[in-house]
Formats: C-alpha cells, structure tokens, sequence
C-alpha cells in the first residue's frame, strides 16, 4: 500500500526517491530524506502521533504548518518537538510526546 | 549587524528579499518552515489564460532568485519574541539571536478553527493541512474525505485534492453553534461564494450568482437549493446539509451529515453516516500578527481584511520605527498581491538604509499592488478595497493624533 502521490497530473513525477530510515515508537520506518516528520509517518499509514496528556485521547496534525502544536512528539529525546516541522534525518528516533504510562495501555 | 531582517519566507518575504538585496542591503530571512515559499508552495490552481499557477515552482524561483543575490537564509527556525532597544531590533529564535535597524514581519495568515464534536480524532486536520501534505509533500491526507466549511480556499483545495486522486465525498457546512456562526449558515455562505462563482464551472453557481443580487433572491436561491447540493469540477457542495459528529474510535471513521434548513438549524432524523478516513476542517484565514503585538504594534479590527491587522501605510511602514510589515499580516489576499506588497516593504527599507531617490518606485510599486488586487483571481473578501481604505484612514487618524499629543506634551512642559 503507497499513499504517495506518486504521479499528478499537472505537478508530474515525483523527484526525490532518497529514503532514510528513523524509527517511531521503537518500530523501524522509511521516509524521503528531509521529507517532514508528519508527512513521512502519514506515508506509512500513522496518524496518531501521541495521547493527551490528561485524557489519553490520541492526537495527529492539525495545521499541518506549525501554529496548533498538536503534533507534538521527542525527537532524539528531545521533546515537544512539532512534527510537521522536522524533516526526516537518517537514524532519527522518534516517540510520542505527553503519552502517560497508563494512558497508553488502556 | 545585518542591514536588513525578514522574518517569513513566504511570497512577501521572499520579494522584500530580493527587493532589499537587488539595492545592495545585507539581508537575512527567517522562517520557521523547513523550505522557503510560505503558503505559497501547496497553491495550485488555473488561470482564466489557461496557465497552472504552479506555487512550488513559484517559490523555487523566488528563492534561488533571493540565494543568487546572496541573501541568507535561516529555515526551520522558530522567531519566539522581538524587541526594540535604541532603534535596533532584536530577534530572538530558538538557535540565535540577531540584530537589526529594519525588520520586516511577513509572517502571513493562520487558519480559523471549526470546533465539530470529534474534531480531536486523528485524520481531522484544516484544509490547508490537506493542501500541504498532497501538493508539497506529495502525500495523500486519505482515500476518501469530507470538507467542512465552504469558502474560496476549501472550493479551491477540494478540486486539488480532487486532481491528485482523492476522493471528495463532500464540501458541505459545519452544524451552527455559537463557535461556527455564520459559517453554519447556508444563506450567509452563499453570500460570501458569489463573488467566487468565476472560478466555478457548475452552471448552477456561476449563473445562480448573477441572479442572486439581492437578499431576496439570495434567501430564494437557498431555499430553492436541491437537498442533494449542486456538483462543481464532480465534488458535491451540499450546503443544505451540515456535519453535526465526526466519528472513530482511534481515528476519523466517518462524520455523521444532517439536513439543516436555511437558517442552519438541524431537521430532525435527517442524519446519515457518510465513511470517510480523514475530514478537512475550513474555518477561514486571519493574519497572523503576533509579533508585531509583542513589538506593541497598535491594531485594528477591519473585518474585510479578515480580523486583526497592525497599522500601517502604503509604504508598509508601521508607526514604530524600522518595523515593517507586508503580505497576509496586513490582510487576507492572494500569493501576487502578498509578493507586491512586499517589494513595497523592501523598497521603504532601502529608503530607511540611507538609500536615496527611491520615491518614484515605492510609488510605482504601490500602483502595482493597487493593479495587481484588482486583477487578481482569488479573493478572499469581497470588500478587500474597503478594508485597504480602512486601516489607511487609522494611520492617517493616528498620525494627526500623535502630532496633537506632541503639542499638548509639549505646552505642558512649558507651564
Ligand atoms: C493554509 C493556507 C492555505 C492557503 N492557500 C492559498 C491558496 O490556495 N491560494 C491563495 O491564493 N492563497 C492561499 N493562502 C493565502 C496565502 O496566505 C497567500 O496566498 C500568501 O501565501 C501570503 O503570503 P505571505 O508572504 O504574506 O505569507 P505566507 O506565505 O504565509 O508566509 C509566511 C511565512 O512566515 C513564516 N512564519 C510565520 N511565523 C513565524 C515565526 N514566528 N518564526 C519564523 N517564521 C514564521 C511561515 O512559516 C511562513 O513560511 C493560504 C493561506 C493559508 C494560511
Ligand atoms: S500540525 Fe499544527 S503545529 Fe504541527
């Protein structure tokens, strides 16, 4: 399954096929080199890029540009750093931010 | 010390730039995104003449323009406050700090949030969310989704999303309550959608709004609106129908549509399930003006340019010295008259660098804003002139005010 836009009508192909691999949560991914964080992990099929601190509901991006900080997440332990900002280094680690023990089992 | 700083690398920043460097100005630009072109890069969309107006390609050209010229750019840097000590500028970023005697904000416009039961679901993101990740990222923001809120921007992005192959199973209106307001609707949205008829192929919108000058025809054309919405570029605008829920578990799984009637309100069993996996959320633009607030920039409310705006001129001068400001931050409009105005601005900093003789083309290049609104092909307010005029007679008023408080200041002084 690819939800690249591989080909666009007016845009045409896309250009860059340079992947890096970073890992979310401790499981590995690909991703465009300096693609944005938000972007690569929606390429993979992830949305959900943490849990509210207090009510555990799962959060994804919202402005996609950096006003909301909804899209949150620790970048080589770094934290609150705004996922549709970061691009996409080789080896990144990343975790979900403000994701509580508990929130997360239930 | 650089000569000149621009924070924002959209349109306005990026022609201020080139602007500032083309008369020999050290110019720095900051920007927190991680590539330069501002909301320039997701735009895509065809001219009267035919033409695809190409964002990314226009931003590149921008940009390489600007590096040539040796400006310097600072990307996915964070501005976090401003500050004026004896006419110079700080900037404080996340990185650095850097000073300046001429600072220009072209920070441009933010989205207005739509609060709809569920709206925290992940796959619920604003429109411009969706704009950025299929046309810049090239990535699709879902299969299949729902678009709340009917405007220029969320027309114009269905029809993208719609280009590369995402299904656009709705444009339709958000329920009312106090937060959505006009934007629930049906009477006032198709009020504000009569001046973007040009852009719409549908017969129905495009010979409808000829016909719907007055508030009479316009409540008829409501009422006489079929249920089922009208089809424009084969997306349905349903503006008889309302999302009262987006639901999911984990995620987006689908929002819940209703028939609402002309004043917007719900009629009752009228909801259905519409699956989808990601919704859009168009609540409109606003200019993003905070710094200029912390930098005490007075503002106004001029509803025409879409909310807060800070004072200033034609020149893009605001009242403080060495601060100007171009582009979406003076008011809601288009990529070509944002780039217009900044030439403006980074004309006015040569002239506040010293440089001389730069009358003529300030004046020249305020006419070309003035040319450039009017022939523009997107507009977000009807009443944009209006609003322009607005914020000139503030200046104007603030300036007499000022001299007026220098004398009275100054008489009390003497006694
Ligand atoms: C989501 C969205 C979609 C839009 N889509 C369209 C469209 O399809 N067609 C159209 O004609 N117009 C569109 N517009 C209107 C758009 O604002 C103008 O077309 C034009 O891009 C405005 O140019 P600008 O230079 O004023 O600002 P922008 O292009 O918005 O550029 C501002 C830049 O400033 C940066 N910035 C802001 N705050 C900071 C800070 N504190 N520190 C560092 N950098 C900062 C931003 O990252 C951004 O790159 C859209 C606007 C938005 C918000
Ligand atoms: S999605 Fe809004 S800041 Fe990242």
């Amino acid at each position: 399954m690819t939800r690249r836009i591989l080909d666009h009508p007016i845009l045409g192909k896309m250009e860059d096929n340079n992947y890096v691999s970073f890992t979310f949560n401790q499981k590995g991914y690909k991703g465009l080199e300096n693609e944005s964080l938000a972007a690569a992990l929606l390429a993979n099929g992830i949305r959900t890029l943490r849990h509210h601190e207090e009510s555990g509901s799962p959060r994804g991006i919202y402005c996609n540009i950096g006003h909301c900080y909804e899209c949150r997440v620790s970048v080589d332990g770094q934290q609150g750093i705004r996922a549709c900002l970061t691009p996409v280094k080789e080896g990144m680690t990343v975790e979900s931010d403000g994701q509580l023990p508990s929130s997360k089992r239930r | 010390m650089d000569n000149a700083i621009i924070i924002g690398a959209g349109p306005a920043g990026l022609t201020a730039a080139v602007t500032c460097a083309e008369k020999g100005l050290d110019v720095v630009v900051i920007d927190e995104y991680m590539r330069a072109g501002g909301r320039l890069l997701g735009q895509l969309y065809e001219e009267p003449n035919g033409n695809w107006w190409n964002g990314i390609k226009e931003s590149t050209k921008l940009y390489k323009k600007a590096v040539d010229l040796g400006v310097n750019f600072h990307l996915n840097t964070a501005v976090n406050n401003i500050e004026n000590s004896n006419g110079i500028w700080t900037i404080y970023t996340e990185r650095e700090t850097f000073h300046t005697p001429s600072l220009l904000l072209a920070t441009g416009a933010a989205e207005a949030p739509v609060p709809v039961p569920g709206w925290t679901l992940p796959g619920v993101m604003s429109v411009g969310a969706a704009q950025v990740m299929t046309n810049v990222h090239r990535v699709k923001p879902g299969e299949r989704g729902v678009i709340i809120g009917v405007n220029v921007l969320s027309a114009a992005i269905a029809m993208e999303l719609q280009l590369a192959g995402v299904e656009v199973a709705s444009l339709t209106l958000p329920k009312t309550n106090q937060m959505t307001q006009d934007a629930g609707k049906p009477k006032e949205v198709l009020d504000s959608l009569l001046h973007v008829s040009h852009m719409a192929p549908s017969p129905f919108v495009r010979y409808g709004s000829k016909l719907m000058k007055n508030d009479f025809m316009k409540k008829l054309g409501v009422n006489f609106y079929p249920k089922k919405g009208v089809k424009m570029w084969d997306i349905p605008i349903q503006l008889r129908k309302a999302v009262t829920k987006i639901y999911g578990e984990d995620e987006v799984e689908g929002v819940t549509l209703a028939t609402i009637n002309a004043d917007g309100e719900v009629v009752s069993g009228s909801e259905e399930h519409i699956p989808v996996d990601f919704v859009c959320i168009a609540g409109g633009l606003y200019p993003l003006a905070e710094l200029a607030a912390v930098a005490g920039c007075p503002f106004y409310l001029v509803e025409e340019l879409g909310g807060y705006v800070p004072l200033h001129n034609e020149r893009m001068e605001s009242p403080l010295e060495g601060l100007y400001v171009a582009g979406n931050i003076t008011g809601i409009e288009g990529a070509k008259v944002a780039a217009a105005q900044g030439r403006t601005a980074g004309l006015s900093m040569a002239h506040h660098a010293g440089m001389d003789e730069l009358d003529g083309e300030i004046k020249n290049s305020i006419e070309w804003t003035e040319q450039t609104r009017d022939n523009a092909h997107i507009q977000f307010h009807p009443e944009i002139e209006t609003g322009r005029k607005k914020i000139l007679q503030q200046w104007d008023a603030y300036q007499s005010n000022k001299k007026r408080s220098v004398v009275s200041n100054s008489r009390g002084g003497i006694t």
